[in-house]
């Protein structure tokens, strides 16, 4: 036990006097809320919109008022010409052309369908969808609007007597920082826990030092749970700083239970430091460790759910994010701060975590040579 | 000139020898545009939802089937209580719930009017926002086709057209995201640790009073990366076009130059990286936090730019990836030709003579 202790003191100094670690604990959180977080949108606002109006009449007019008065558009150019507004499509200086073709009005109102265009910048297929949605959501309501107005006359009601209400709970107004936030702790204590730990490991083999360390009577499991431990220890503090920041500058919700968030956080980051570790006895330099880390992060990130749901991911997928230790901490950090979810609704991976933990630490521990 | 030669050499073997570093540098490429074609998507389809039909009569009964066959949607569970809801949002089972009132045909004949009520789980803001539109598409469709009454004055339908794009494949957007990354990976991050390491190691010294001169050093190192990126640049290419049916419209020759000029820049600040710092480590965070992280977030290969705040913007006006993005786009996709994109390949020229500038004169050939 107090060789276990002497090698955490050992970790401890080596990490403190390295000049670059203490900016990188204090500064990395800062700058990655404030930069990943406002960069990080798929909140739609200034969408540029190019109208080409050939049917001028009242209802195109009251159309593109509808688009005029929602915050989300901004109209960059009118013109009778689509080819003109091609070209803007081209350079970028509009994102979407809605094109009322002429007779519009009298299609409407003689009950056959008014045709309007809508050519979408689609480059960008994500954007591309929510634009999609968004204008056709502002046509559907106008479209409804003056159906509406037009059986007021005729006395029957309207959509059939449908009263159809929303609710979106657990972010009411759809604060896309709410969601992201948690994903980005949930990066935050994962670089720290997997790059720092590996880093720490190789280094020693590329310097030479490790080999200091194997001929001394240290057990393996000894020096790597003296490697583990430091960097567990800054990782949660990272993410309580993560969370302070984040409630303070974000009004962040924390509507779960702390302990459970710290509880399932500390199981978490065993997995991590223990992937951390076990690449460290796969590879020679820091190099190395460096791109395999971030090949695994690439992965792992991406197929998380950090911002396209894991669930509409296709079924093989899924299946894949059984062995990917972000996916279950992406959502139950997401779960707890946002939903409130307990103990019982993250049980299950919970123990997928601890079964992980188990597995890639004794992996680590086979794998560490003490010889050369 | 011969030593020059053996240095190159050298270099190559450095690199090339490095196995494990070498699958990873090729699996990088191809494992990100195989995740972004097939993984993320943004679509809906099959999400898992709640069903709380408190009337249960032929009129919800048949809103529930049209529901859940449109493809859109799974029933995951039928309710039998409001009590019941909020733990299975909890559990994050179901995104979201639809709730019929009690009496609902009865109401609409009655009283011509009953509610139908959406909750979604907003943990998810964007899935949330579709899923509500699409529901909703689909509860306004039931009733235009069930009901005589309805007018039939004022239906608008609204054509869409996908320009560029017809089938939205997200690889369109992150082929060029890709590109650009993993060739700042390469040459900018690659170039710096592996000069850092030598400085490290100390062998950097011994290079310098071999009577090699500073320029051939530092040509020395950067030709083998030169080479590398662009192979890889060359295989991205082809995989998005084999795989993915990413057409390169424009002409091929106006795109290798101009990645091969993004290549240059992106040497000549990995140059400048190494030249500030002492370690490996040191290397490996400024490249990560200075080039790395603004490329993915900043260039609008993943968040549009527009969205952001102005502060944002002006920042991702200095980050190179920004204008090869735009750059490679315009020559891919679109078709163009260099009249469209002269002025970020300027952009691009400027931002290299200045880095390459700052780099030659900030290389020391001495030790402190």
């Amino acid at each position: 036990m107090r060789t276990i202790f002497f090698i955490i003191q050992k970790e401890f100094i080596q990490i403190f006097r390295n000049k670059t670690m203490l900016p990188m604990i204090f500064v990395m959180p800062v700058f990655q809320m404030l930069v990943l977080l406002y960069a990080a949108t798929l909140d739609m606002k200034n969408i540029n919109l190019y109208v080409v109006d050939k049917d001028l009449s009242e209802t195109s007019r009251q159309l593109i008022s509808k688009f005029e008065g929602s915050p989300y558009y901004f109209i960059t150019g009118f013109s009778f010409s689509v080819a003109d507004g091609e070209t803007d499509l081209k350079k970028e200086k509009a994102d979407v052309i809605l094109h009322i073709t002429s007779g519009f009005e009298k299609d409407l109102v003689n009950g056959e369908k008014g045709d309007v265009q809508i050519l979408i910048n689609a480059i960008n297929g994500v954007k591309a969808g929510l634009i999609n949605a968004y204008t056709l959501n502002i046509i559907n309501q106008f479209s409804l609007g003056k159906q509406q107005d037009g059986m007021l006359k005729s006395g029957s009601a309207a959509l059939g007597g449908f009263d159809i209400r929303y609710r979106f709970w657990f972010n009411q107004d759809l604060n896309f920082k709410h969601y992201m936030l948690p994903g980005i702790l949930v990066i935050l204590v994962t670089i720290m826990g997997l790059l720092l730990s590996s880093l720490s490991l190789v280094r020693e083999k590329e310097l030479g030092t490790i080999e200091q360390i194997n001929v001394t009577p240290i057990k393996k499991y000894q020096f790597l749970f003296g490697k583990l431990v430091p960097f567990w220890v800054i990782a949660l503090f990272e993410l309580a700083f993560g969370l302070t920041l984040g409630r303070l500058l974000f009004d962040l919700p924390i509507r779960g239970n702390l302990l459970l968030l710290f509880g399932f956080s500390s199981v978490y980051l065993m997995v991590v430091i223990g992937i951390g570790l076990f690449f460290s006895t796969i590879t020679e330099t820091q190099q190395q460790v460096m791109f395999l880390y971030f090949f695994f992060n690439i992965v792992f990130t991406m197929m998380s759910g950090l911002f396209t749901p894991a669930e509409s991911m296709p079924d093989w997928a899924q299946i894949a994010n059984h062995v990917n230790p972000l996916y279950y901490f992406m959502r139950v950090i997401r779960m707890i701060l946002l939903k409130g979810s307990g103990f019982q609704d993250v049980a299950k991976e919970f123990y997928s975590l601890v079964v992980y933990a188990v597995i890639i630490l004794s992996l680590a521990v086979w794998r560490y040579r003490k010889t050369v | 000139m011969k030593s020059y030669t053996g240095f190159i050499k050298k270099e190559f073997l450095h690199i090339f020898r490095d196995k494990r570093t070498m699958l990873i540098l090729f699996g990088i490429p191809i494992a990100q545009i195989l995740i972004f074609g097939y993984v993320i998507k943004n679509e809906i389809k099959d999400i898992p939802i709640g069903i709380l039909d408190q009337s249960n009569d032929q009129m919800t009964r048949e809103i529930t089937t049209k529901i859940i066959s449109s493809g859109y949607f799974k029933l995951k569970r039928n309710l039998q209580s409001p009590n019941e809801i909020e733990d299975l949002m909890k559990q994050g089972d179901v995104k979201e719930v639809i709730v019929f009132e009690s009496g609902f045909s009865k109401k609409i004949k009655n009283e011509g009017s009953a509610s139908i009520e959406i909750i979604t789980d907003a943990s998810e803001p964007n899935t949330a926002n579709l899923l509500v539109n699409y529901t909703r598409g689909i509860l306004i469709d039931y009733v235009q086709k069930n009901q005589q009454q309805i007018n039939t004055q004022f239906v608008i339908e609204p054509k869409v057209r996908m320009v560029y794009n017809e089938g939205m494949k997200d690889v369109f957007m992150f082929v060029p995201g890709t590109m650009a990354m993993i060739l700042i990976l390469i040459s900018a991050m690659m170039t710096s640790i592996s000069i850092a390491r030598e400085k490290e190691l100390g062998t950097l010294e011994v290079l310098m009073v071999s009577p090699i001169k500073p320029v051939q050093i530092i040509t020395g190192k950067v030709i083998p990366y030169i080479l590398l990126s662009f192979i890889i640049a060359v295989i991205i290419i082809l995989m998005g076009y084999f795989v993915f049916g990413l057409p390169v419209r424009g002409s091929l020759a106006l795109l290798l130059a101009e990645s091969f000029l993004y290549i240059t820049m992106a040497l000549s600040m990995g140059i400048l990286i190494s030249t500030v710092s002492k370690s490996q480590q040191v290397a490996m965070f400024i490249s990560l936090f200075a080039l790395l992280l603004p490329t993915i977030l900043l260039s609008g290969f993943i968040y549009p730019i527009e969205n952001m705040p102005w502060i944002l913007q002006i920042i991702a006006n200095l980050m190179p990836p920004k204008w090869f993005i735009i750059i490679i786009k315009n020559i891919m996709i679109k078709g163009e030709g260099l009249a469209l994109v002269w002025k970020e390949t300027l952009i691009l020229i400027g931002m290299t003579l200045f880095f390459l500038l700052i780099a030659v004169k900030k290389f020391k050939t001495r030790l402190e």
